[in-house]
């Protein structure tokens, strides 16, 4: 029998800063077409984990690999290419370009055509289509042409994770994609977690146990640094450890 | 609204260029012929804002040493003509290329570094070479200027005279071709994503993009065009003095640049036009003190319109619009 490859896998993961040790030995595996939940109080390490895992820092000791192939020393833009891509907890757009140019910049860097200057913008039909027919399935389509400053701020949380779509990932890692949303807003972004691609392998870190609890079929457990507990949503909802930690310790959660 | 119809109106053409183009081509031939020389001096200098534009206005790269470029533009094609080829167009090619790939070689070191260290490595770029073309003195005529430069008949037909109105056509064309080409850089995919870039450059690396090698592109495109603003200015006065790539004429370019408003191209020829036209009559008026008068209608221009005067016209437009 052969063991089938694991969408993302980190393998040993060490980091520190100084004394401060934010990775410790963490080893975790995302199947293909996972719904993976990362969870754990502030300051826990959950997007220093994203960070180390999307290159943005180096690890000082063990690996990521994507698809079976070591991506440790790999560039993040290159992670990207290769079907790795993230979305950050605060939104980090482009605050004076439409969500329309926003997509279709996405689009285009990933079709390669990016650094083409010799026709107009207005040319790539089918890149706009695409980057629109994507703002339209995520509720922005009648927004797509409002300065991205303009827009409200569960709108701009959908826009973050329209930009990581535009990409064509197989990989997606969501860092609390649900924070700062008022509630009235948070139905169109539930629907859109909901309505990801089932190819696509999704590791999101949440605080809102409501939807952790909803799309997550595995669940991992960091504190300080270091994996506490994983497993089903079940076995997590009853974990006296876990219970601790969110319910019992100095932390909040 | 239809995504496709919106991107086309983005760049379409509006009627105040129609209007301006003309205009700027008819107003000192038959108007202020005795202005033709200040003319050509703006057209170059317009286009030579143009490219700070490219990477300032669109990339968000800050330079204070681009008159490096400029120089080496200016020197190459003048250098050319003093050894014996005085072809105009070949002239402009060539210092295009030396421009450009001076400019290829600095952008590795400009793409590594941001804000301060941005503003400091442009600095010292400019100082290292304004003593580099003063001490080899028999090469570039050093503090007396290149001198030797003989520019040939534009074409074989036009002869740059006196009066400058082969000069005046020839850079106002020069600057009118490259502006169209401006024109489409930007607004092209690769213009979007420098805009990205200029706006997140986090964000644009977690999309994929490899942000250094767009910036050294355009970097390096932008080199190029100030060299060949340089090579105009050699060939249309058949002289190339140290002052062409010091650090004056660097911001110089940065002040017209913000005056006029980054980001829209128009906004470097304007603020070319407004900024050259008022030393040229306040330095009639009262040569010791026209500093004053640009450093207050500089201070004016950044508190009251932040993006420049064609921000500002803009906005002004959009508020009619609304009554």
């Amino acid at each position: 029998m052969i063991a089938p490859v694991n969408a993302l896998e980190t393998g040993h993961l060490n980091k520190a800063f100084g004394k401060l040790v934010v990775a410790d030995d963490i080893s975790l595996t995302l199947p293909q077409g996972a719904r993976h939940a990362l969870i754990g109080p502030n300051g826990a390490g959950k997007t220093t984990l994203i960070n180390l895992m999307t290159g943005v820092l180096p690890p000082d000791s063990g690996h990521v690999r994507l698809d079976g192939k070591e991506i440790t020393g790999l560039e993040s833009d290159v992670r990207v290419k290769r079907g790795l891509v993230r979305t950050f907890q605060i939104n980090t757009l482009f605050p004076k370009l439409t969500p329309l140019e926003s997509v279709l910049m996405a689009v285009l860097e990933r079709e390669g055509i990016s650094g083409q200057w010799i026709a107009p913008l207005a040319a790539r039909r089918d890149a706009i289509d695409e980057a629109f027919g994507l703002l339209t399935q995520l509720g922005l389509g009648d927004d797509a042409t409002r300065p991205t400053h303009d827009l409200a701020y569960g709108q701009q949380r959908l826009l973050e994770i329209a930009l990581a779509l535009a990409t064509k990932p197989k990989v997606l890692l969501l860092d609390e994609p649900a924070a700062g949303v008022p509630k009235s807003e948070s139905a169109a972004l539930f629907e859109a977690i909901a309505a990801l691609p089932a190819d696509i392998s999704v590791l999101f870190i949440e605080h809102d146990m409501n939807l952790v609890f909803t799309f997550a079929s595995r669940i991992t457990v960091l504190v300080q640094g270091r994996i506490l507990t994983e497993g089903s949503p079940d076995e997590i909802a009853h974990d006296p450890q876990v219970r601790e930690v969110y319910l019992g310790g100095a932390d909040h959660g | 609204m239809d995504p496709h119809l919106w991107l086309k109106r983005k760049g379409r053409i509006s009627p105040y260029e129609v209007v301006f183009w003309p205009i700027v081509l008819v107003l000192p031939f038959w108007l202020f012929p005795t202005y033709l020389s200040l003319s050509s001096q703006i057209a170059i200098t317009a286009l030579f804002c143009i490219s700070l534009d490219l990477i300032l206005g669109y990339a968000g790269i800050i330079s204070l040493g681009h008159a490096a470029f400029f120089g080496i533009g200016a020197y190459a094609a003048g250098l050319l003509s003093a050894h014996g080829w005085g072809e105009p167009l070949s002239g402009l090619a060539f210092a295009a290329v030396v421009a450009a790939f001076a400019g290829w070689i600095v952008s590795f070191m400009i793409v590594r570094v941001q804000h301060l260290a941005l503003l400091m490595i442009t600095l010292g770029l400019g100082f290292l070479l304004v003593e580099l073309a003063n001490s080899l003195g028999s090469f570039t005529g050093g503090a007396d200027g290149l001198q030797g430069i003989d520019t040939w008949k534009l074409l074989g037909v036009w002869k740059f005279s006196f009066w400058g109105k082969t000069a005046y056509a020839y850079s106002l064309a020069v600057l009118f071709i490259l502006f169209l080409v401006c024109r489409r850089i930007v607004r092209s995919p690769f213009g979007l994503t420098l805009e990205a870039i200029r706006e997140n450059p986090d964000r644009t690396t977690a999309l994929g993009a490899p942000n250094r090698a767009h910036l050294q592109k355009i970097f390096t495109l932008s080199a190029g065009i100030a060299g060949i603003a340089g090579a105009l200015l050699a060939q249309t006065t058949e002289t190339v003095s140290l002052e062409s790539l010091g650090f004056q004429r660097s911001a110089e370019i940065a002040i017209m640049l913000i005056l006029g408003g980054t980001g829209r191209l128009y906004g470097a020829i304007l603020g070319a036009i407004i900024f050259m036209v008022a030393r040229d009559q306040l330095a009639g008026m009262n040569p010791q003190y026209w500093y004053f008068w640009i450093g207050l209608l500089l201070m004016i221009v950044v508190l009251f319109m932040p993006r420049g005067i064609l921000g500002g016209l803009e906005r002004l437009a959009a508020l009619g619009r609304r009554r």
